[in-house]
């Protein structure tokens, strides 16, 4: 289907490293419109480094990124910003003393009159940080709260709801129900769905399977910073995805030699002996 | 009093609203960062009031706001800079690298003493730009660099005004082209019906009100509380961090500028030694007026009521005929006392 259009965001073969730890190697991932993404993998697998790179927050150190098919070279996530990427992020989405409204326009501030009288247009953004969250289903008594004092579902979605806002063409989410209850996640994966459906292209990541299998449209499992696959829904279930999860090709290893120990004893020198 | 989904419309929204308001307008007031230092204020305005006689005068009133400018004025630049999540010990010392280098620079070419001012501020701003660009390009901990910083500059004054003038303070000014009008700027007075109060009162009191605008309804106010409440969260959705950051510094370079500027136009020439120790005060200040230490967190105003608690301890002690030796007694109290109240207000903010 959308498969034979220009990615949105596409990286080959992007390679990065801290000092002596390999973070990713070789990785390579198209983004499509009207799609979602997951990335799945262990902890330390590299999902938050590789978005690091799309979003322009890293460098990377080999390997190429293209946007629409044009090479870029990101150096703030601002750049990215300006390109329609749009991330929240798993560790700094918020300023948690600052009002949920300034929150919400952060770095794109409505500004009324001319300097040096140009000042923020506080009613316009308040009513509008109000009806956007309203329609994602929060209905807060006072955007003048600190953001800190909402519940970790609510932030998600005024990230979430921030990054629509603001024309995202590619929204991405490093694990937005991590740390979540069944319920508030329930209306996040809505939330990654709807925005799917308005035509953006969507890169999830998350440590669950479930989740992923809920929403997505192609998975990208990396390990220890490198892939381990690669496929789009139709080529999988979820029995496979949980199955390369939990580390695919080192799992069948792991039971081939846990069988030739012998038994289903716990623990191999008992058998032994 | 949050639903994922809406809920049922309430059958009168009016009252609804209007209850809603009510609270959070209480809610709000004790929320504000400058209730501690208000509450403070009033009650060491009272203590003075109660038990010193010549406190009680408008003189005495008009000596305690320009003592509570000298230190205000900086503290507009400090306080900004803590909300900012950063600190400046060289802003004491600042003050007096200002002056120095406005008068030697006036005197020894002998130039219009305007033209001494103006390059006071390069220099001044030059400080600034220097402390927030190391800081920006190292990451390392602004205790650390203005320190140096501080440490430095309390070295050049002394140094570069021995040689220059082969003594320990500048020579008088007082007769040279532009000080009459320089002198009208910045350390003049106004007659208001029987009292005369020092300009660095309006000016002060302008610059908090500048300072309170740009905070709470400017885009770089945003930014400043910002990068001082989480710098990562600020960067990634795009602020200039590192701007901002150098800008703020800057601002306390101004400050510290229009301070120098004061003081010599005030006294004609500048002791070279001065303003060790000075740097602390701001901070107390600020924080005595709600800023967090963490940055974050703060208000102009409040800094501005900080400085006025510790301009009103030194005069007070003065029109009650204490010893003034126990002035820092004063401040090291009144800023543990302030930063408990602070707390205090905060957290019953919190749980209402
Ligand atoms: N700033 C950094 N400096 C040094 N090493 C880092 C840094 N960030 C990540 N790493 C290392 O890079 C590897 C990949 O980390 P990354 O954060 O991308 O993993 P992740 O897949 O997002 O993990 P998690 O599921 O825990 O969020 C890890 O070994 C990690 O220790
Ligand atoms: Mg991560």
């Amino acid at each position: 289907m959308t498969d034979n259009h220009t990615p949105v965001v596409e990286l080959d073969g992007v390679g990065k490293s801290y000092g002596n730890i390999r973070a990713l190697d070789q990785v390579s991932l198209a983004v499509h419109e009207n799609q979602v993404t997951c990335i799945l993998g262990d902890n330390g697998a590299g999902k938050s480094t590789l978005i690091k790179i799309v979003s322009g927050l890293h460098g990377y150190d080999e390997g190429s990124y293209r946007v629409d098919g044009v090479p870029v070279r990101f150096t703030s996530p601002r750049d990215a910003l300006d390109r329609g990427i749009a991330t929240v992020y798993q560790d700094l989405a918020v300023v948690p003393l600052m009002p949920v409204w300034r929150n919400f326009f952060l770095g794109s501030e409505i500004t009324t009159g001319t300097w040096p009288l140009r000042r923020l247009d506080v009613g316009t953004m308040r009513a509008t940080t109000d009806t956007e969250l309203k329609k994602m289903g929060i209905d807060l008594p006072d955007v003048e709260q600190p953001i800190g004092t909402l519940s970790g579902g609510q932030r998600q979605c005024v990230a979430i709801a921030r990054a629509i806002h603001f024309g995202a063409r590619v929204l991405i989410l490093d694990e937005p129900t991590a740390a979540l209850g069944v319920k508030q996640s329930g209306v996040v994966l809505k939330y990654i769905a709807a925005a799917r459906d308005a035509g953006l292209a969507v890169i999830f990541i998350t440590h669950n399977p479930h989740h992923a299998f809920l929403v997505g449209d192609h998975f990208t499992v990396l390990q220890h910073g490198r892939i381990e696959l690669d496929a789009a829904r139709a080529d999988l279930t979820l029995d496979d995805l949980t199955h390369h999860m939990a580390g695919g090709a080192e799992l069948d290893t792991l039971r081939h030699e846990l069988d030739r120990a012998g038994g289903p004893g716990p623990q191999p020198q008992l058998s032994g002996t | 009093m949050t639903q994922v989904h809406p809920a049922p419309a309430p059958p009168t929204p009016r009252r609804e609203h209007t209850q809603v308001s009510r609270k959070s307008w209480s809610k709000r007031f004790f929320g504000r960062p400058e209730v501690g230092s208000l509450m403070g204020a009033v009650a060491i305005f009272v203590m003075f009031y109660a038990i010193a006689d010549p406190f009680r005068t408008p003189g005495a009133q008009s000596t305690v706001l320009y003592a509570s400018s000298t230190i205000g004025i900086v503290t507009v630049g400090v306080c900004l800079l803590m909300i900012g999540g950063e600190f400046d010990l060289s802003a004491g010392v600042g003050v007096t690298t200002s002056a120095l280098a406005a008068s030697m620079f006036a005197f020894q070419l002998s130039l219009n003493v305007w033209v001494g001012v103006v390059f006071a501020l390069l220099v001044s701003l030059g400080i600034g730009l220097f402390n927030g660009f190391v800081l920006t390009r190292t990451k390392l901990p602004s205790f650390l660099v203005t320190l140096a910083t501080f440490l430095m500059l309390q070295g050049l004054n002394l140094a570069m005004t021995k040689l220059v003038t082969g003594n320990v303070a500048t020579n008088s000014i007082s007769d040279m082209d532009g000080f009459d009008s320089a002198k009208a700027i910045f350390a003049s007075s106004v007659q208001i019906g029987s009292v005369s109060v020092k300009i660095t009162v309006f000016w002060w009191l302008l610059f908090v009100a500048v300072a309170t605008w740009v905070l709470l309804r400017t885009k770089v106010g945003n930014w400043i509380f910002a990068v001082g409440g989480k710098a990562d969260s600020a960067r990634a959705v795009g602020v200039p961090v590192n701007r901002t950051k150098i800008g703020l510094f800057m601002t306390v370079g101004f400050t510290a500028w229009f301070a120098g500027m004061h003081k010599l136009f005030a006294f004609n020439t500048v002791q070279s030694g001065e303003g060790v120790g000075q740097e602390l005060i701001f901070i107390a200040a600020a924080v005595v007026g709600g800023c967090l230490l963490t940055g974050g967190y703060g208000s102009a105003i409040g800094a501005a009521i900080g400085a006025f608690i510790f301009g009103m301890t030194g005069q007070g002690i003065v029109f009650a005929n204490w010893n003034p030796d126990w002035y820092m007694f004063f401040v090291g109290i009144t800023l543990l006392v302030a930063t408990l109240l602070n707390l205090w207000v905060r957290n019953r903010a919190a749980r209402r």
